[in-house]
């Protein structure tokens, strides 16, 4: 009974998404103000309606209802209740849902957080979004139900893939799923603003909060999956441009340069076309990704059982989308004229540059996922782009921007003086060409040419940075109310910025001074490496909830003193009985100590993997710090300003109500 | 000049030069970088791609697979012809015998194939596609192109 309440809350949630798209945006055409009424209520009531839908297939999976063909798949008795519930996201038809009831919360979220913006532009940006929704939820009906039944319903479930029973595996998906239907606001908006003509820097304000909020939760979805690869896929690495990382990556890469490019935007006026084409481009790449993960072209860890009806149906829906947005720039664009000038040294120069940087990065991740699926699908031969092609094109691209990164943020806005410019990076320059060339000398693994450019070009971003900030309080009479009046924009981007920093420390030091080794090893032996003894004592067996392992236990010594044990695991769950490398990892600031175990060998042997990750954590704190960044400048009181005196104007307006 | 047309100079400027290197930087990438996918009857009968290193997938034989410490030697098929496969390092859980597998490496003078990595995929009914679509290419081959599958 519960499954089909499920059921027709999904179809009536697409019937309520039909009225949410249709009247509004008819009314904005013909002038029917009852029309354009209806956006906030039917985008509130499909909320509703996509709430219930995925309470029912939750409800399934808690009750262990394997009567529904989802939940026989993906659950299990056994499997513990947290598991339950985020295993409705576990699998193709579960994770759609949870997309579908994601766009519903952004759109629930406009229709609250948008008193400011006149009604016709609200009506146009939920009617966009209810697009969206009818293309998923037709997708999710028609191609994926979740809720059809299994008949004779089964005695006990499949379980969950033991890879996702995790906790990296909970957060990462919904995180993720965030950011990339957080993007749909931002092309909402965008769309809304060519549908009506008006691409002043208006619409540019009222997204530049929502964009920065949906890319902070890309970045942490990112990071996040980029740690749980690290520690639960057992081979030690935190990034292996698999095409479904790139397909991720890429919305993250264009959204980054989408933030940049509606900060000119806004501010001065500048790049109106540009950005509305940016942010076009941030939610077609998220679609894309969608497509990439879902239709089973790709030959990656994500990839799901291949259903060619449903990559038929995604890449139509891409079609429409790109194709539909792209026909719509067409003929808005020209319309647009951008009359501002900037002078060869000014932030907009600056901003210009970041955005070529990130937009050609983001072409070349394209191309290399790309390509291979191209060339097969012509039938001209299986290629493979592996790591060391990305590797040498993108270090050269993202080098100048990390570079430029705090002399751009330094710049003035429309013209700057490239001899003042010079004169404020004199500190920074020489402190981290010091600073860069000293570090290494303190690290265990010897020098490092490389090592110092690193950290040269850290110390850089990070002195740059700091520089800007005493830029604004260095010549006010009271320094320490001027650093109060600094807005949260601006700190927002500072700690962004040194989250860049951070990041490149992390990667910097961890490709350099990690050692790595696979020996095999009986109890009693010991293996050095870094500083650090390792000693195997042996494997145990030991019982799980719903698997039982073999259980390594590994005694890490430094000299004489007893670092920490470490027990990784094999593990074999009781259903799906494939082996599953858990391994075992003692963190740290500096380094992490990562054993797993591979496989016995002879009587008592086993063959074991031995890591010395060093500052592997700076990567995601890297990646922290970017989000923290994103959250800061989304909160700027600014907006809240903004958009009180244009609410205001709207009231003393009084008859129209679209005065911004 | 105008100050316009400066502006818009910088600007094509700017793009002409980014989209250059980066154009420069891909191509010379790719040329270095694209790694081919051979089936165990290609290398058998010699069509193996010009770079030294690429990929070749298939099953893993039944009963083949030797360990000694850390090296690990199978024969991979394609169910027509098979090769034998060398690999130091520890094997993905779902390594196993029968499963479709990709190797990423090179072939030595003596015919082994020498492994740098090796994938399998982390579902147990899941195939890599390539290793699927050998396998059809495979039973297709005419009786005389067929070796004998270790």
């Amino acid at each position: 009974m519960i499954p089909e309440i499920g059921q027709y809350a999904l179809i009536l949630a697409l019937c309520v998404a039909l009225v949410q798209t249709v009247f509004p945006l008819a009314g904005t055409i013909v002038g029917n103000r009852n029309w354009i009424a209806v956006a906030r209520p039917a985008t509130q009531a499909q909320l509703m309606m996509v709430i219930v839908a995925y309470g029912c297939l939750t409800y399934a999976f808690i009750v262990n209802d394997f009567s529904v063909a989802y939940v026989a798949q993906n659950s299990n008795l056994a499997l513990p209740l947290a598991y339950r519930i985020s295993g409705v996201w576990g699998a193709h038809e579960g994770s759609l849902l949870l997309w579908v009831l994601i766009l519903a919360l952004w759109s629930g979220a406009v229709t609250i957080f948008s008193r400011s913006v006149p009604e016709d532009m609200v009506a146009r940006v939920l009617s966009v979004m209810g697009m969206v929704s009818i293309g998923f939820l037709l997708f999710t009906l028609m191609t994926s139900n979740p809720f059809e039944r299994l008949i004779p319903a089964a005695v006990n479930g499949r379980d969950l893939n033991p890879l996702l029973q995790d906790i990296g595996l909970v957060i990462h998906p919904p995180l993720l799923y965030m950011g990339y239907v957080g993007f749909s606001v931002a092309f909402a908006f965008a769309v809304a603003a060519m549908l009506s003509g008006r691409l002043d820097t208006a619409w540019a304000r009222w997204s530049r909060p929502w964009t920065n909020v949906a890319w902070l939760f890309l970045t942490l979805g990112i990071a996040l999956g980029s740690w749980w690869a690290y520690y639960e896929l057992g081979w030690g690495g935190w990034w292996f441009w698999d095409p479904v990382e790139n397909a991720s990556f890429m919305p993250w890469l264009i959204g980054t340069a989408l933030i940049h490019s509606l900060a000119a935007t806004e501010k001065r006026g500048a790049f109106k076309a540009w950005t509305v084409l940016l942010a076009v481009f941030a939610f077609s790449l998220s679609l894309l990704g969608t497509f990439l993960v879902r239709s089973g072209v790709l030959t990656s860890v994500h990839a799901f059982a291949t259903d060619p009806t449903r990559g038929v149906f995604i890449l139509a829906f891409l079609a429409i989308v790109i194709g539909g947005s792209l026909a719509l720039y067409a003929w808005r664009a020209p319309q647009i004229r951008s009359r501002v000038g900037f002078a060869l040294v000014s932030r907009e120069s600056g901003l210009l540059l970041n955005n070529v940087l990130l937009v050609v990065a983001c072409a070349t991740v394209l191309l290399g996922t790309l390509y291979p699926l191209l060339l097969d699908a012509m039938g001209l031969g299986k290629i493979s782009v592996g790591p060391p092609y990305f590797n040498s094109v993108f270090i050269p691209l993202t080098v100048p921007l990390a570079a430029m990164v705090g002399l751009g943020a330094m710049a003035r806005w429309k013209k700057d003086n490239m001899a003042t410019l010079l004169r404020h990076t004199r500190v920074p320059l020489v402190a981290s060409i010091v600073i860069g060339l000293l570090l290494p000398l303190l690290t265990h693994g010897g020098y490092s040419w490389t090592a110092a450019a690193g950290l040269t070009l850290a110390t850089w971003v990070t002195a740059t940075t700091l520089q800007g900030v005493y830029d604004r309080v260095a010549n006010k009479k009271n320094p320490v109310a001027a650093l109060a009046a600094v807005p949260r924009g601006f700190w927002g981007m500072t700690v962004a910025h040194l989250g860049i920093a951070v990041f490149t420390v992390g990667i910097t030091l961890t490709s350099i001074y990690s050692v790595e080794t696979d020996i095999s090893m009986a109890p009693g032996d010991q293996h050095d490496i870094a500083g650090h003894t390792f000693r195997f004592e042996g494997v145990v067996e030991v019982r799980g909830p719903n698997y039982t392992a073999q259980q390594g236990l590994v005694t890490v010594y430094q000299g004489e003193d007893r670092v920490t044990k470490l027990r990784p695991e094999k593990r074999v769950y009781l259903v799906n009985t494939n082996p599953m490398t858990e391994a075992a990892i003692d963190p740290g600031l500096t380094r992490d100590l990562y054993v797993s175990l591979g496989d016995p060998v002879g009587a008592n042997a086993w063959t074991i993997r031995i890591y010395y990750k060093s500052f592997i954590r700076w990567i995601w704190l890297g990646a922290i710090f970017m989000a923290v960044g994103g959250g800061l400048a989304a909160t700027d009181r600014r907006y809240r300003t903004l958009a009180k005196r244009s609410a205001d104007a709207v009231e003393i307006d009084g008859a129209t109500t679209g005065a911004a | 000049m105008s100050p316009t047309q400066r502006q818009r100079l910088l600007v094509v400027g700017i793009l002409v030069v980014g989209i250059g290197i980066a154009a420069t930087l891909t191509l010379l990438a790719f040329q270095k970088n694209l790694l081919y996918f051979v089936t165990p009857t290609q290398i058998k009968s010699g069509e193996l791609p010009q770079q030294r290193q690429f990929r070749v997938g298939g099953l893993v034989v039944e009963g083949t697979v030797q360990r000694e410490g850390v090296r690990v030697q199978f024969d991979l098929t394609d169910t027509a012809n098979s090769v034998t496969v060398v690999y130091s390092g520890i094997l993905p859980d779902l390594f196993r015998e029968g499963q479709g597998i990709v190797a990423n490496g090179k072939l030595t003078d003596n015919g082994v194939f020498e492994a740098s990595e090796v994938l399998a995929k982390h579902d147990e009914n899941y195939m890599p596609p390539e290793v699927s679509d050998a396998l059809e290419a495979a039973k297709n081959l005419p009786d005389k192109l067929k070796g004998h599958p270790k």
